[in-house]
């Protein structure tokens, strides 16, 4: 917040968003660490139950998010020129594309559902054990992203709220550059699933 | 306290456009080395590998640590060596029991 002299410490609040950011790495980096090891074990069980994934839908989703990344960068560049109304339309795209990546998310879940690989199914428990973890991995790691996805939308919201109500302006950009650093975060998670899930076959 | 250029720094759209397309072609080629039989044996490497390249790009421009202080970057680099310890000491663990 200003204080009485107008003063904004923005490199406070970004020093706290990053240190939000270090624990959310460690929280992702513990489920990393299962797969590699349990890849390791189990490796042909992760190639034949990695080939069940689909990966035009992977790669597209891939391609959304990395350009979602682009475009709350720009939203940001935008406002720091004061353009308010381009600013708030990026941010808009940006939430667009997250619920996107969260539409095809759900699509292949379904698929996945549909065939009868979800936690605890008859079928999934008649696999071999590496595949049953494999499977495991994939629910747990890519919903706890796409909850981060969701959050993520949800917050850029408000941004755009603060945007439009001028809160958020050239002189006062904190929120938005920490909103910003949270869907980069979360785009470089991505960046790493799309291998690990629908690539190292 | 000073603002740093971190802070107050404009990072033009063609720098952020660059870095995209830079991105999208990463995003193809860890797709073209994980489907070319030839390059079978090199897909985790390979696949790991590009995709550190891409969170490299994320880190440096779109979250603009390649202007941040030593500070920063100091405390992101002891992250991941907390990470990459964790890793490796389980990976010891699981070789030699």
């Amino acid at each position: 917040m200003s204080t009485a002299t107008g003063h904004i410490d923005a490199a406070g609040k970004k020093m706290g968003m990053w240190f939000f950011l270090f624990t959310e790495i460690l929280f992702f980096g513990g489920m990393f660490l299962l797969y590699s090891i349990y890849r390791y074990k189990y490796a042909q069980d992760f190639h034949n139950a990695a080939a069940e994934e689909n990966i035009v839908l992977g790669t597209v989703n891939t391609a959304i998010l990395l350009t979602s990344s682009l475009c709350i960068a720009l939203s940001i560049a935008a406002i720091r020129r004061g353009e308010r109304f381009f600013s708030s339309w990026l941010q808009l795209v940006t939430i667009v594309m997250g619920v996107a990546f969260l539409v095809i998310k759900y699509f292949e879940w379904m698929a996945k559902i549909d065939i009868g690989i979800y936690p605890d199914s008859p079928v999934l428990l008649k696999m071999a054990g590496g595949e049953i973890i494999f499977f495991g991995l994939y629910y747990v790691m890519t919903g706890l992203h796409g909850l981060h996805v969701l959050v993520g939308c949800v917050v850029i919201a408000f941004m755009t709220r603060f945007t439009m109500k001028q809160t958020i302006n050239r002189e006062n950009v904190a929120r938005l550059e920490n909103t910003g650093l949270y869907w980069h975060f979360v785009d470089i998670v991505w960046i790493y699933l799309y291998p690990l899930f629908y690539l190292i076959t | 306290m000073k603002d740093t250029s971190a802070e107050t720094r404009i990072i033009p759209s063609r720098t952020y456009a660059a870095v995209w397309l830079a991105l999208l072609v990463l995003l193809a080629a860890t797709l073209a080395v994980s489907r070319l039989q030839v390059l079978a044996q090199y897909s985790v490497l390979g696949s790991l590998l590009i995709a550190t390249v891409k969170a490299g790009l994320v880190l440096a421009f779109f979250m603009h640590l390649k202007y941040e202080g030593r500070f920063l970057k100091g405390l992101l680099l002891l992250t991941l060596a907390a990470l990459t310890l964790f890793i490796g000491l389980t990976f010891a663990d699981v070789w030699y029991r």
